[in-house]
């Protein structure tokens, strides 16, 4: 019952992301008021959907390599044999970090050229942080009680690992992936400065053409794609933790 | 039987269990206990190499616990801890069922196993098994922590203060089960705790261990009664010994022919609750019944008296 309301609103702004992506002009009269007389208040150089999508695969794509990335790390730093490894790791995700994501961009371009590949080299390097630090600590704060019964019941490593370990610390890897994902989704937008198709194009053009119904348009997208999808996360978390009593 | 042959655990320069030797005869109770950093639970984690041993070996049935790989060896000794360590992600039904799904059973064989497991327990499979470890009580984790331990028909069951974490009724409503299931059974149990009540109600055999080393292994009774050293006897704890004596003892030893009057005591119970109701009550005497409520006789005050008195 406590959930409810916060649930029905986030259907609602669904509902209405959806039937804004599928038909802009219905927005139209809401848009106008934040025009020139003449000027578009719906962005009109493309589609928002395919906008829209390809922005989520670009983020989708750069966050999978990153996940697989970062928790093969942290499995690897967490195991005896990887120990030695750790301070090296732990560099390299931060050095990934501090990078500033334009700096990526402008480094990344003319060894691989412009559109797509810059800025899923941008989002990769820089996602990889967060998933890896959660990882780590989940990985290496499960309850000794646990990780001793499952040597005693006789599980090999692998078995551990798989059965026991990966699931508990579940819930904290993906919040991990969670907070990488909702810096990845802000952040995919500057792709378009290097011809990625993504959601920046529209803020772009409306920068340009000092259009503010199209820097709204194109950021408020952004930013309830970001808030629906943290939630999505959040939610499968609670029940994640629910299930291992860890809440 | 677990053969264990001058087996030694160096940690650096620390010596945690110094060249000990002791057998274990099959379908017993061992107990070892000792203080906090004795060794006791290294020594324990040796027999199913949790730990490895720096030197020596450790035979069970004839064959060096090395020969086979580690957890292929935990998969056939049953392993109970502390704190119970269930799988919180697992319901009660997959928690018991870890060894024998390692074991690669078939499922039927696995479904009936978990129920008998659970019944024997006194849960009922249809309530418990679909529910997750953290739904239930703490003396219902323990009780599924050493159903887990026991699913794959150990031979050998280790357990490391099994009991630590419960309250006194709980612990005590669980030592028994431990009896009855070890005569059920027929498990070799070897039990870790510091709990020297414990050790004297549950032991075949106690071990007693401190600064690495065993310094006596006996049957309870010949530990209280010639306790090898002074450690020992500390450990005993001097004002304790007649009613120790009296705990190892059950009522059906101490019954003689005769009559008494009133509230009658199980055979079952230890001698030292028959003292405790005869003190209570203030008589001399009381009746004593099996478990079909048959009389058996009477105990006397006089013979419990008796019993207690160091033996000569």
């Amino acid at each position: 019952m406590k959930r409810l309301l916060p649930n029905l609103l986030r259907l609602a702004v669904l509902v209405i992301l959806i039937a804004f992506l599928l038909q802009p002009m219905l927005f139209e009269p809401l848009l106008k008021p934040l025009v020139q007389a003449n000027a578009p208040a719906v962005y009109n150089q493309g589609s928002l959907l395919s906008l829209t999508l390809s922005h989520l695969a670009t983020v989708f794509t750069a966050t999978l390599a990153a996940t697989i990335v970062a928790v093969g790390l942290a499995i690897l730093v967490t195991r005896p044999i990887g120990a030695e490894f750790l301070p090296l790791s732990r560099s390299l995700v931060n050095i990934g970090q501090t990078f500033p994501p334009v700096a990526v961009l402008a480094l990344a371009v003319p060894a691989v050229g412009f559109g797509e590949k810059p800025t899923l080299i941008a989002l990769f390097l820089y996602g990889l942080l967060p998933i890896f630090e959660n990882a780590m600590t989940g990985l290496s704060t499960l309850p000794p009680a646990i990780v001793e019964a499952a040597r005693g019941t006789g599980m090999t490593a692998w078995q551990r690992l798989i059965k026991v370990e990966l699931p508990l610390a579940l819930p904290v890897i993906l919040a991990g992936i969670r907070l990488s994902v909702t810096i990845s989704l802000a952040t995919a937008t500057i792709g378009s400065t290097v011809a990625a198709k993504t959601l920046g194009e529209v803020i772009i053009a409306g920068l340009q053409s000092n259009n503010l119904a199209f820097v709204l348009q194109g950021g408020l997208v952004v930013a309830v794609l970001a808030v629906l999808i943290y939630d999505a996360f959040s939610a499968v978390e609670r029940v994640l933790s629910r299930r291992a009593g860890r809440v | 039987m677990i053969e264990i042959d001058t087996i030694t655990k160096r940690y650096g320069e620390t010596t945690v269990v110094d060249t000990v030797s002791m057998t274990i005869a099959p379908r017993t109770i061992t107990v070892i206990v000792g203080t906090s950093g004795s060794g006791k639970t290294t020594l324990m984690r040796m027999i199913n190499r949790l730990v490895e041993p720096t030197s020596g070996k450790i035979l069970i049935d004839g064959e060096p616990n090395s020969a086979i790989p580690g957890y292929e060896l935990r998969r056939r000794i049953g392993y109970a801890i502390q704190g119970h360590g269930l799988f919180p992600h697992r319901t009660v039904a997959e928690n018991i069922a870890t060894v024998p799904t390692l074991l690669g059973w078939d499922k039927s064989r696995i479904d009936a196993k978990v129920k008998e497991l659970l019944t024997l327990f006194q849960l009922d499979p249809a309530a418990f098994g679909p529910r997750y470890p953290h739904e239930l009580s703490g003396g219902q984790q323990q009780r599924v922590g050493v159903a887990r331990a026991l699913a794959a028909e150990p031979n050998i069951l280790l357990m490391d203060e099994p009991f630590g974490a419960l309250d006194p009724v709980i612990r005590a409503k669980a030592q028994e089960d431990l009896l009855a299931i070890q005569k059920h059974f027929g498990t070799t149990i070897v039990l870790v705790t510091h709990d020297m009540e414990e050790a004297f109600h549950l032991a075949d055999k106690i071990a007693v261990m401190d600064k690495g080393k065993i310094v006596q292994y006996a049957a309870p009774q010949d530990m209280l009664v010639n306790p090898a050293t002074d450690f020992v006897e500390t450990l005993i704890g001097a004002g304790e010994r007649p009613f120790r004596l009296l705990s190892i003892g059950t009522v059906a030893d101490a019954a003689e022919a005769g009559e008494a009057d009133g509230e009658p005591i199980a055979a079952a119970l230890s001698q030292r609750d028959a003292l405790s109701a005869l003190l209570w009550s203030g008589r001399q005497a009381l009746p004593v019944v099996g478990a079909d409520g048959a009389p058996l006789g009477r105990v006397t005050l006089a013979s419990l008296t008796r019993r207690a008195a160091r033996p000569q």
